[in-house]
């Protein structure tokens, strides 16, 4: 059997009419990313899957929506724990986009601030960082003036 | 209309310190103007600091305003469990102007985003006090005739200062500025700083100690080196007595050349330095009722 022939029988097991297949996701964020992206609201179907092979990232995730789509904006969140997640658009079972993920300019939310003197983490105040480096990524919070590192970061 | 509150030092513009300063020159030849007349200014200090409460205070008084507010948070309805939010919020309503100091860092920023009046920031924990750079400014000008080509030798705590972080991107925005920093190991200044200097062009200097080199300075600018900033007791006990500042080590210094200190001083100047002409420390805590008059003025529009 040919490769090809492989992944398309191996995708058909549970291809969707139309949606999005969020691919590339590291299995240990799997569960961040369907809080980031509020999945567990989502009535339509959804199937996801982790700990499966692969050559980027040793372990990934995968996550496939039925007539879920994404605006660019929404989508970027999941960049800062996912940054090689790939979308695939599917119209009529055929992949009809393939995007990727980008780190926006701004992370609204979704990360705490590590700096335990700041304001953010003392009252109920939603995070504002301006991304000042994406690679690797330094985030710059609009109230303590504090730059959260990459390793640092921690997911709200 | 957007409100021109002043939370960080780099809210403002070159224009704007330029501006403040011709301000804060005109109230020292003239400190008593009504400009405030008839207005309610809230002094919220959620910690309390006396020097930067009562200069605040003063000015506002000077101006002819208000002030209605409390200088700790115990006296404030905080103890029972407020918010800032709520606190802010409810003060807005009442004054022209908020005055906030406030132990977290970046609540400034927060309860002006909160307020519908101004908010100046008199200082958010370790974040920000530009009140104070505007100050400084003020006091190098008032010393130097001007704030181009000035040479600044900063001494003690350069890494957790707020106070130097603030003065050394303000004066970044003049005409060819040197700065030295003085400071031991654990406490340089940080490299975002130094990075940032690099990037304008501006030249800096590094030295571990103090010695002939401030023959240079037109400013030698000290800060207080703090014993809990130190995680081994054993290393502050080995530079707490290297960045002392003594009359003897002023002898062949510029004679233009001033000495500031945000003060409160510890044992860091000696007080044999007290005497000399080149200590300026307590006429910059003057300055500090004009600079913050003129700040008023320029958020109110009041002049």
């Amino acid at each position: 059997m040919s490769d090809q022939l492989k992944k398309k029988l191996k995708l058909k097991v549970s291809a969707i009419n139309n949606g999005t297949v969020i691919d590339h996701i590291p299995s240990e964020n799997l569960f961040k990313v369907i809080s980031i992206l509020g999945l567990q609201k989502v009535k339509t179907q959804i199937t996801f899957g982790a700990n499966f092979e692969s050559e980027k990232l040793g372990s990934k995730a995968i996550i496939k929506l039925s007539d879920v789509f994404f605006e660019d904006d929404e989508i970027n969140k999941i960049s800062l724990i996912a940054r090689n997640a790939k979308l695939n658009i599917i119209r009529d079972y055929e992949v009809v986009e393939k995007r990727v993920v980008e780190v926006p300019d701004k992370v609204i939310g979704i990360v705490k601030c590590f700096n335990p003197k700041c304001i953010t983490n003392n009252e109920e105040i939603t995070t504002y960082f301006t991304v000042i480096s994406k690679n690797p990524l330094d985030l710059k919070c609009k109230y303590c003036e504090k730059i959260t590192h990459e390793h640092q970061m921690v997911i709200k | 209309m957007k409100k021109r509150d002043l939370i960080s030092i780099t809210d403002y513009s070159k224009e704007d310190y330029l501006r403040i300063l011709e301000l804060a020159a005109d109230f020292e030849k003239n400190p008593n103007q009504r400009l405030l007349e008839g207005k309610v200014v809230a002094s919220l200090f959620f910690e309390p600091s006396t020097r930067t409460r009562l200069s605040f205070e003063t000015a506002i008084n000077r101006l002819g305003g208000r002030i209605i507010g409390f200088s700790d948070a115990g006296s404030s309805s905080v103890s029972k469990g407020e918010t800032l939010h709520d606190t802010t919020k409810m003060v807005s309503n009442y004054v022209d102007l908020i005055v906030m100091r406030h132990p977290l860092e970046g609540s400034a920023r927060y309860a002006a985003e909160v307020a519908d009046v101004p908010v100046i920031n008199a200082g958010d924990g370790a974040n920000q006090h530009p009140t104070q750079t505007l100050l400084d400014m003020y006091s190098i000008l008032k010393t130097q005739g001007t704030l181009d080509n000035i040479n600044i030798f900063m001494i003690g705590d350069l890494k957790y200062g707020r106070t130097v972080h603030s003065l050394l991107m303000a004066m970044s925005e003049f005409e060819n500025p040197i700065f030295n920093f003085i400071a031991p190991e654990e406490l340089a200044m940080p490299e975002e700083y130094k990075l940032f200097l690099k990037e304008k062009g501006i030249r800096y200097f590094e030295h571990s100690e103090i010695n002939e080199n401030i023959n240079h300075a037109d400013i030698i600018y000290m800060t207080r080196v703090q014993k809990e900033r130190f995680m081994d007791p054993i290393e502050y006990e080995k530079v707490k007595n290297v960045y002392i500042l003594r009359n003897s080590m002023l002898k062949n210094t510029k004679p233009n050349m001033r000495i500031l200190h945000p003060l409160p001083r510890v044992n860091e100047i000696h007080p044999d330095v007290d005497d000399n002409e080149k200590a300026y420390y307590f006429e910059q805590a003057r300055n500090g009722v004009y600079a913050r008059q003129a700040i008023i003025s320029h958020i109110l529009k009041l002049k």
